[in-house]
């Protein structure tokens, strides 16, 4: 009995530090979507090319919505990877040029190559806060009803396109939408 | 004996003084007001309205600012919405809301009390007691260990005496 009263206050003592050494390792930059199995939010808007833009203009399919801009230097570094997936036609990548000026738009995209179907302009950011962005680059996976349901936060790499887009991708495929 | 009486004293106001210090930056509102916009309100209520919620909203991307002291680009975007959102009368609650739908529980300096959070809110007081229940313990250990030993028993009263006799 009073070993175990010895005991207790070094064994909540382990306990509380391993807590907070866990803590110390947790990942507090990236913030959970709340937009999860939630549509994507409305929008009419135009596209970086000028044409008008309204949630029926999105693919009928899965597809991933991009979120770029001219000034984002690590969208340059996932770039590559847009580029090959909208060359090989599997899915359609969306883009959506958060907080940019539509003629740096048009010309980085002469400039790297467009990978995107169309990119809706968000010159303000007003579309992005409603879909919870808070900088680019942001990739969402949205499925054919038009619902998100997979969002990356930062560089889409080949490693992050392995792990995380391709299993979440089969998933969908295997649900059947 | 002056000398050394101001000299005390000088201790004493020192001391007043860093205390006085402390209090003031702990009780002090700290926030750092650092953005740039300025925004126009129809009165001063509204004003104060804008100035609490983007001080109790927290920047999404810059971790440890409010929206208020963040230059950051969205934080700039969330201003302008909470402004849009004064001017069109809603209320602070419809406002929070809508920064929670979008952003979640992060966006709250102040979070929310459901079930992920009941810790959070209460733990300090958990540990308070718990605290608490240890010095009561040990207080009353302390009294009863000092009740019953002031007393001593036959044996001892002889060889105390014999003691002090040996000593006389």
């Amino acid at each position: 009995m009073s070993k175990l009263k010895f005991y207790l206050p070094v064994l909540g003592f382990v306990v509380v530090a391993i807590a907070l050494w866990r803590g110390l390792y947790l990942d507090t930059k990236t913030l959970p979507s709340m937009l999860i199995d939630k549509p994507l939010p409305s929008f009419e808007l135009t596209s970086v090319d000028g044409s008008g833009v309204s949630n029926s203009d999105l693919p009928g399919q899965i597809f991933l919505l991009n979120v770029w801009g001219s000034y984002c230097l690590p969208c340059l570094i996932e770039h590559p990877t847009l580029m090959r997936l909208s060359e090989e036609g599997n899915i359609p990548v969306v883009g959506v040029n958060y907080r940019d000026r539509q003629d740096l738009a048009i010309d980085w995209l002469q400039e790297n190559g467009n990978p995107f179907s169309f990119s809706i302009l968000d010159e303000s950011g007003r579309f992005g806060i409603d879909l919870g962005v808070y900088g680019a680059p942001e990739t969402y996976l949205v499925d054919a009803d038009g619902v998100i349901r997979f969002r990356h936060v930062s560089v889409l790499d080949e490693t992050v396109w392995q792990e995380q887009f391709l299993p979440a991708i089969a998933e969908l495929r295997a649900e059947g939408t | 004996m002056s000398s050394s009486g101001t000299f005390v004293n000088r201790k004493v106001l020192l001391l007043i003084a860093a205390i006085v210090v402390l209090l003031a930056s702990v009780l002090l509102p700290t926030t750092a007001h650092s953005q740039v916009d300025t925004f126009d309100f129809d009165t001063n209520e509204q004003q104060d309205r804008f100035r609490t919620l983007s001080d109790e909203l927290r920047c999404p991307m810059c971790q440890n600012s409010s929206l208020s002291g963040s230059t950051g680009g969205v934080a700039e975007d969330l201003r302008r919405e909470i402004h849009r959102m004064i001017m069109e009368d809603m209320s602070d609650g419809e406002i929070i809301q809508f920064m929670f739908e979008r952003y979640g529980d992060f966006i709250l300096f102040r979070p929310r009390l459901t079930g992920a959070t009941v810790l959070l809110w209460f733990g300090p007081l958990l540990f308070l007691l718990i605290g608490g229940l240890f010095a009561f313990r040990i207080w009353r250990r302390a009294r009863q260990i000092s009740d019953s030993d002031t007393q001593l028993n036959k044996s001892q009263q002889d060889r105390l005496q014999a003691l002090l006799g040996e000593k006389t």
